[in-house]
């Protein structure tokens, strides 16, 4: 074969290569900007107007839309329903995530331990909500708070108690933690069980013989390690606390304790659909946006130091 | 040890029991280990009973017909069951079966396409080097941390401008582009895929999309099935993008229906039989998927210490 013969397909090949990795991310990039920038910066835009009403209100061209400023961003924050839901979603998160981490903690553990008996069946049992959605789970504890279906109440009766009523104002926020809690908490463990298991039993096996008891290997060597791990699960709650919706939107018809602006999820929905102002819903959802981001931001950076070491 | 997101590893053996982990030296096993702690397995069973207390409570409760659900004992079984399905299957003309073949639809098709789209996208990030792949990777990267709710409604509004709301395709669009997909097909290119292997391949003539199908498909395909998984179980469960978009009740998946439902039920109690039926009958599917393919659950936060 002649050099001009080989080097002609080779450029080519080589043409090819350079065009080939922006092929295979054309389909991701052009999704990513039709339904993530695309609706992130029109939010901003959105959030940055509103209408103005001459006249009447009545007529064409008597509803105009006109620049804003920051007047959506004010009237969002210092809205006392938003403060509120803000406040409640703070207590909530501050219930629920660490319950939840810790027990995760706690089960993880237990599976990792080889004296534990029954581990297969209770792995596949405490992970198992994690296949049923958010609103069917809500659904189905709903009803267990309500006083004439639910078997805590007839256990309550029989001992004697005084029954709580679970959906009261000062009860409706453990209720709904209590779902996210029973959703969340297999998901957690299993990070965290896989992160024990991934640990060389060399690192330990010394430490027993030594006498440590199966606690204080837990506490001093398995927690330590599996640190990493603890914070990522942390930041993941904290993000999708957040966001809580689909769980208080599905008890209220059960009870009049939940608001329609009970999270903040909930006001942007309400402001959006129900009052059809989807400026400050606008405003509001990226305020909440902000928020997370700021709160994700540690979690972003343990991402890109840690992840991508055995690419060249 | 590099730590990240929770990733299953790539080349791990499926380990559903926890059998086959480390090894001790056996008399060392033989000598302290074996030893049951009640402690512990007494938690694990709670844990595990909490766990499964809705479920089986759904189970009985479907049983009943609606005044037993009030007034019977909440664990007593009655026989009702198939009344109840019926009654559901009759409401609206079977509107119920509908919504569950629509969830299939969203969460099965959605699924399917997102792990296409993921698994291209991750393999071009990690097999090449490019001009722009960091802030390409850094930009996909931070839409895992956008909150649905700063997406939902400009998505809406914006799907409303090209007269697709209310559509099967406004709640499967958005559903495909899934950033964490991308970045645990990433993963799973970067450490299942050798290098030397697309090399060879390149030096007997073969175009780079055949190489990518014929070669790293088949290689990512137990990391492609936990994205497919994950991103199934995201659709299934995701409650506000098509409540958002929904109007018609046609259209709606499962959970926006039995939503519905309930919301009827606040008014006409018998409704409720209904509902739980349906809630019942809806996680089945979805457990029996779960159970026969959990031990791709296996998350593992250690993949990047896997040497292939």
């Amino acid at each position: 074969m002649t050099a001009l013969g080989r080097t002609a397909p080779v450029r080519a090949r080589a043409r090819r290569r350079t065009l080939a990795p922006y092929l295979f991310l054309t389909p991701a990039i052009t999704l990513f900007v039709a339904f993530l920038a695309l609706p992130i910066g029109y939010s901003l835009y959105l959030s940055l107007r509103t209408v103005k009403v001459s006249g009447l209100g009545l007529g064409a061209g008597a509803r105009t839309e006109v620049w804003a400023g920051l007047e959506n961003y004010v009237r969002s924050l210092s809205d006392p329903e938003f403060a509120a839901s803000v406040g409640r979603v703070a207590l909530y998160g501050l219930l629920l995530v660490p319950t939840m981490i810790a027990l995760a903690l706690v089960f993880a553990l237990m599976l990792d331990s080889r004296r534990t008996r029954a581990r297969s069946v209770s792995r596949v049992s405490i992970f198992l909500p994690y296949a049923v959605p958010a609103v069917i789970s809500s659904l189905l504890w709903g009803f267990l708070y309500l006083p004439a279906v639910s078997p805590f109440y007839f256990v309550f009766h029989a001992l004697g108690w005084q029954v709580p009523t679970v959906l009261s104002s000062r009860l409706v926020m453990f209720a709904v933690a209590n779902i996210a809690l029973w959703g969340g908490v297999g998901f957690n463990m299993i990070v965290i069980y896989t992160a024990l298991k991934a640990i060389p039993s060399e690192l330990y096996e010394a430490a027993r013989i030594d006498g440590c008891t199966e606690v204080a290997v837990a506490w001093r060597i398995k927690v330590p390690i599996v640190l990493p791990s603890l914070i990522m699960t942390f930041v993941f709650s904290m993000i999708a606390t957040l966001q809580v919706f689909a769980e208080p939107m599905t008890l209220r018809p059960l009870t009049n304790t939940i608001s329609s602006t009970w999270t903040p999820l909930m006001k942007v929905y309400r402001d959006a659909f129900t009052r059809n102002d989807i400026y400050s819903a606008a405003a509001t959802s990226v305020v909440i946006a902000a928020a997370t981001f700021v709160l994700s931001f540690g979690f972003l950076r343990l991402l890109q130091n840690r992840a991508f070491s055995q690419e060249k | 040890m590099a730590t990240t997101l929770p990733v299953p590893s790539p080349g791990a053996a499926p380990d559903v029991a926890g059998a086959g982990r480390r090894t001790a030296p056996p008399q060392l096993r033989q000598v302290r280990r074996e030893r049951p702690s009640y402690t512990s397995t007494t938690i694990l069973l709670l844990g595990a009973a909490y766990c499964l207390l809705p479920v089986v409570w759904v189970l009985v409760a479907s049983s009943k017909s609606a005044g037993e659900l009030f007034s019977t004992f909440t664990f007593a079984p009655s026989s009702h069951l198939i009344d109840n399905i019926r009654t559901l299957s009759a409401y609206r003309d079977g509107v119920y079966w509908r919504w569950m073949a629509n969830t299939a639809l969203y969460a099965g098709v959605g699924g399917l396409l997102s792990v296409i789209v993921s698994a291209a996208a991750g393999y071009g990030l990690a097999m090449y080097s490019f001009v722009g792949k960091r802030s390409i990777f850094n930009a996909l990267l931070a839409g895992v941390l956008v909150p649905g709710v700063v997406l939902a409604i400009p998505q809406y509004l914006l799907l409303a401008k090209v007269g697709l709301t209310n559509t099967y395709w406004s709640v499967l669009l958005p559903s495909i582009i899934s950033p964490y997909g991308i970045y645990l097909a990433r993963i799973y290119a970067a450490a299942s895929v050798p290098t030397d292997v697309v090399e060879a391949a390149r030096t007997d003539g073969a175009r780079e999309l055949t190489i990518f199908r014929k070669i790293a498909v088949p290689m990512m395909m137990p990391g492609l099935v936990t994205v497919f998984l994950f991103q199934f179980v995201a659709i299934w469960n995701n409650f506000m993008l098509p409540y958002i978009m929904l109007g018609s009740d046609q259209l709606f998946p499962i959970t926006v229906g039995l939503s519905g439902l309930l919301n009827q039920g606040a008014s006409v109690p018998a409704m409720y039989t209904s509902v739980l039926t349906g809630a019942l009958l809806s996680i089945i599917p979805l457990i029996a998927l779960f159970l026969t393919l959990q031990r791709y659950w296996q998350v593992d936060l250690a993949a990047g210490a896997v040497k292939s």
